[in-house]
């Protein structure tokens, strides 16, 4: 009796659960594939055989990344229409739950055709070494690639002489925005480079006024990892930063322990709410006049671009103080996996994202600039045509925060480090931990 | 329940038959199987598991790829892990929100019910509005309080509002505006006084105190589960019969002391199920600051169970990950075995 | 004043005046409970451009078409149904499993059974971070990883402790006459199960039903370590996405945070008398 009564219930809300999905806003079917429905797919889409699938695995979910990645279907499918393109992304600020899935993925051995990658230590610690993705190489010698990517780039892509990876989009990681009619305001005139006193002279002048310097949000804690890596990179230039990847270089140098001093002096500049603000946020909050300085990538570009913020007259930017000749890169690439299950439309993908057509028509929507240097500049605005001068020929350097230059676990180690810094200011015990982590991750002597 | 079946039982083995009797067997055997399943599939999914994640624990895989060859020497990972600043804080924060949490709910949801004991006007309706957060997951307390305690426009409004503010600028000080989540302030430290028995402590980067950071959570973890608190005493006091209460008043007794000498003393077994029960909660506590605050500023938030799941899966550092849920489950232990244990006892 | 009828025996006049201050304490402290739920549903009620931090607290202007709750339903209700899908079948196998278990722990006891039980509980307390590794690693071996169907799995087996406690102590209260005198009539262990115990646990079920309902609805590390990719995931895991994106519409997020709780919410003011006795039941022990 009572069983009628259950399956009876049962059946009542499994019957409104299917109507409320008829009911639900189409928008909100899921352009993601779970496993279940690709292994469906790939054992029904067996026929045709001029076709089949290629699975992009990504975390560009939100607007202008989500735009960029289907122009690159779009550039794709005109060039192989008969393939279907399984567009699986994980949504998650930075690819903090997609790498997730995809460690378990790659782990249980069930990788997709291929995915978003940071060149690097990202691709090579984390994919090549452990042989899950394949070399690349005859695909840069028959498209000619080497010819048109920085030697600096390829060498974050490449192990024993084999290439690993396309890069699609760079950003430049080593930008300081401000309000510049702030500024303005203020009597503070910007060149077009700055160096760490002339921040300073102006951050005090800002200070004296009763305006806060610098707009910090760091409820993410890596835009403060950030900072302090734009900061070390200011003061001890683009040679001694390298050095510190390969071990060259101790992380209790001299040198930068006062690059660590200097990044706390500039923390005495910062918003007070900076741990309850996102880095957006605090964008968000020099647009509005609550502060005039702001050190993020060139991500932040678009912010401004959405809040219809003009050029060089509401807002402008510079090299983050020191490191004007250097450029930060954080890039996005894809890869073929090992194993993959179609080879050849993968190998075709990557061709379309190394072209020049593919890269011009990704990187205006994504608001990076092209890996190749040959892209057409008119396509692009002013801020995008001086990152790519800046490219061309400014010394290129791998971030660490964005996962390039040291492997996961440092990049954890000098999150937690910095957490500590922010509110200790202990310039030794920040340096001495960073030491210890660079040791037991493998790089550091 | 044990004497209904003891008596039962012989007079059945009284009249058994041979057939009977093996159908006894049969029954236990019966028993046996149907519970099979759970007890295997918990034998594996419990005490495998924990073993497994032991192993990983002593293992040296701190990468992508799985590699499960021990690490020399043997709790080399653990010693790292006590060693690291980061998890020093979240022992001391688990400490501390350990006891303002218990101390909070156990106060307040005890004082409902009391308060709802008077069974006043509308008391049944008062009594779901303060059970009801219970219902909710702990991840939609996060988000809302998250935002009550913004240290500009939240809960700190109510202090300009009230003129508590206005009065304290009166008396020359000034205002009360606590930062709440992003407040990296320890008060009460006590490294200074650890100096006399080690020395070193005076310098150490770690502040043993009391992080303000972590009060606000207390406080959303309280308005979760005080009201669960109050169903449990309140279902305790359900049981406590008129006449105790009649007894104490005619002893001469103020209603206030027939509270505090009669009927909480007699609640003792609820307040120790509360404490155990609140007790585990607080150790495990993982949505609720995940989504509230994150680690906190210099760590004045985090908690193990956050510790656990940036190193296993941002750091991909599985073996240290691993060793830090071993450790959860060992405090986590230490208070539920004598529990379970004592329980045992009492049902034999 | 219902003073000749109150339980307690209180003389009327001193009813009144300690009443009254009673009274509004608890008036008071119901309104600091409901703040909450104050914010996010007039929050929840705004337009985009009217939610900032600053206004949190007054209502709404007006209320549009374009409020969060719109917004959130939109965004949310794939992940509703992640979150039926997955609690129903989770709930109802788990509360079967725990009234078989709980019928046999405390009506068929044998050598051990106590030990057994209580090893079996021990897994209600354990925290789950201990075993989350070597779980997702079975997972992807049986091919459940990242499903639906996985996470099901999950509840199902680490509910088995609480639901047996709760039957197990609910059992325990039958009298043991019932047993024997199906025993008399031919009964055998299961029959006696189906026949006699079944019909009887009717509270059980709902009690235990309601409980687990309402902790799997609420999870949120299974559903994030199990299920990591957001279109599959349930509820709990979206609306913590939602608050966790750049850009972020927060009188979404507060709607989202209003929908997500709505169906727990809805048992309990419905059921909440079979929620107390859950807790209860659940709770103390003997």
């Amino acid at each position: 009796m009572w069983l009628k009564r259950f399956a009876i219930s049962f059946s009542i809300v499994l019957v409104l659960a299917l109507a409320l999905s008829g009911c639900a806003a189409p928008a909100a079917a899921p352009a993601a594939a779970t496993e279940a429905a690709a292994a469906t797919e790939a054992a029904a889409a067996a026929a045709p055989a001029a076709g089949g699938e290629l699975e992009v695995f990504s975390w560009w979910t939100s607007g202008g990344e989500a735009a960029a990645l289907q122009s690159l279907f779009d550039a794709f499918s005109a060039k192989y229409p008969g393939v279907k393109i399984i567009n699986a992304t994980v949504a998650g600020g930075g690819g903090s739950a997609a790498r997730g899935v995809l460690q378990t993925r790659l782990a249980g051995g069930d990788a997709p055709d291929t995915w978003q990658v940071h060149p690097g230590f990202e691709l090579l610690g984390q994919y090549v070494e452990p042989s899950y993705v394949a070399p690349l190489t005859s695909i840069y010698e028959s498209e000619g690639w080497k010819d048109v990517v920085p030697s600096a780039l390829l060498d974050l892509m490449t192990k024993d002489g084999e290439i690993y990876q396309v890069t699609v989009g760079v950003h430049r990681g080593n930008g300081l925005w401000y309000n510049k009619k702030l500024l303005t305001a203020n009597g503070i005139e910007v060149g077009p480079t700055m160096s760490v006193d002339e921040f300073f002279a102006a951050a005090d002048k800002l200070k004296a006024a009763g305006v806060t310097p610098l707009c910090v949000g760091d409820s993410g804690i890596w835009a403060t990892s950030q900072l302090f890596e734009n900061t070390l990179l200011g003061v001890i230039g683009p040679e001694k930063y390298k050095g510190l990847w390969d071990g060259s270089v101790r992380l209790d140098d001299p040198d930068v322990k006062k690059a660590m001093e200097t990044y706390g002096k500039m923390l005495d500049y910062q918003n007070e709410d900076h741990s309850a603000l996102s880095w957006d946020q605090a964008v968000k909050k020099l647009m509005e006049g609550g502060c005039a300085f702001s050190s993020m990538g060139d991500w932040a570009y678009g912010e401004f671009v959405n809040a219809k913020q003009k050029d060089n007259e509401d807002f402008g930017w510079v090299s983050h103080p020191g490191t004007a000749g250097s450029f930060m890169i954080v890039a996005d690439g894809f890869v073929l996996g090992q194993g993959a299950p179609d080879v050849e439309n993968t190998t075709n993908w990557l061709k379309v994202l190394g072209s020049k057509e593919g890269q011009e028509a990704f990187n205006p929507l994504k608001g990076s600039i092209c890996a190749r240097t040959d892209c057409d500049r008119t396509k692009f605005g002013v801020y995008h045509n001086w990152s790519m001068d800046s490219f061309a020929k400014d010394a290129l350097v791998p971030s660490v925060v964005h996962g390039s230059a040291a492997p996961a676990d440092f990049q954890q180690a000098l999150n937690d480090a910095v957490t500590s810094f922010v509110v200790d200011r202990n310039v030794d015990a920040f340096a001495n931990g960073l030491v210890a982590a660079a040791q037991s991750s493998g790089f550091g002597k | 329940m044990t004497t209904a079946q003891a008596t039962a039982a012989p007079t059945q083995r009284a009249a058994a038959s041979s057939p009977r009797r093996r159908w006894h067997l049969s029954e236990q055997a019966q028993t046996i199987l149907l519970l099979l399943p759970s007890i295997i599939a918990l034998a594996i999914f419990i005490y495998v598991f924990i073993g497994t994640t032991f192993w990983v624990s002593l293992s040296n895989w701190r990468t992508l790829k799985p590699d499960l060859t021990l690490r020399q020497p043997l709790f080399a990972t653990y010693g790292d892990m006590f060693s690291m600043v980061r998890w020093q804080a979240d022992l001391r924060n688990t400490l501390v929100f350990t006891v303002f949490f218990i101390g909070f709910a156990l106060t307040l949801g005890l004082t409902l019910a009391i308060l709802l004991d008077r069974e006043l006007f509308a008391h049944s309706f008062f009594r779901n509005i303060f059970l009801f957060p219970y219902a909710l997951s702990f991840v939609v307390t996060g988000v809302v309080w998250r935002w009550i305690f913004n240290p500009e426009t939240g809960i700190n409004l109510f202090f300009e509002v009230l003129g508590i503010n206005g009065l304290l600028h009166q008396a020359g000080l000034g205002p009360l505006r606590p930062g709440w989540l992003t407040d990296p302030t320890i008060v009460a430290q006590v490294n200074s006084v650890l100096a006399y028995a080690w020395p070193a402590a005076a310098g150490w980067q770690m502040k043993w105190g009391i992080p303000l950071a972590m009060v606000p959570v207390a406080i959303a973890a309280t308005w979760q589960l005080s009201g669960f608190v109050m169903a449990l005493y309140v279902g305790g006091m359900a049981t406590i019969s008129d006449e105790v209460r009649e007894a104490a008043r005619i002893d001469g007794a103020t209603e206030f002391q027939v509270y505090t000498k009669v009927i909480i003393p007699i609640l003792r077994p609820v307040t120790i199920s509360v404490f155990v029960i609140l007790l585990h909660v607080s150790l495990k506590i993982f949505d609720l600051v995940y989504t509230m605050s994150g680690v906190g500023p210099g760590f004045a938030t985090d908690v193990p169970s956050i510790f656990v799941f940036e190193m296993m899966f941002k750091a991909t550092r599985y073996n240290l990950g691993s060793a830090a849920a071993i450790v959860m489950l060992l405090l986590v232990a230490l208070v539920i075995v004598p529990y379970l244990v004592s329980n045992l006892r009492e049902e034999s | 004043m219902t003073a000749q009828n109150h339980p307690k025996g209180k003389a009327r006049r001193r009813v009144r005046v300690g009443s009254i201050f009673v009274w509004i304490i608890m008036a008071l402290m119901a309104i600091a409970f409901l703040m909450p739920v104050y914010v996010m549903v007039a929050n929840g009620l705004k337009d985009a451009p009217n939610v900032s931090l600053s206004t949190m607290w007054n209502p709404p202007p007006q209320v549009t078409s374009q409020n969060g709750f719109v917004g959130a339903w939109q965004r949310l209700s794939p992940n509703m149904i992640n979150s039926l899908i997955m609690v129903i079948p989770a709930t109802i196998l788990s509360s079967l499993i725990g009234a078989i278990n709980g019928y046999l722990f405390a009506k068929w006891k044998f050598p051990g059974s106590d030990l057994i039980f209580t090893l079996l509980l021990f897994g209600f307390f354990i925290p789950y971070q201990s075993i989350l590794l070597p779980l997702v690693r079975f997972l992807q071996v049986i091919g459940a990883y990242g499903s639906i169907w996985g996470l099901v799995l999950v509840h199902v087996i680490y509910g088995i402790p609480i639901t047996t406690l709760i039957f197990r102590n609910y059992f325990a209260g039958v009298p043991t006459e019932l047993l024997d005198a199906a025993r008399v009539d031919g009964a055998g262990l299961i029959t006696t199960f189906t026949r006699v115990m079944l019909p009887l646990s009717i509270p059980a079920f709902v009690v235990v039903g309601i409980f687990q309902f309402t902790n799997i609805w609420n999870d949120f590390l299974f559903g994030i370590t199990v299920v990591p990719n957001p279109s599959t995931q349930p509820v709990t895991i979206a609306l913590n996405n939602l608050s966790g994106t750049f850009s972020v519409d927060w009188n979404v997020v507060m709607a989202g945070a209003v929908i997500a709780a709505l169906p727990t919410a809805i048992i309990y003011i419905l059921l909440g008398r079979f929620f107390v006795r859950g807790i209860l039941a659940g709770s103390v022990k003997g």
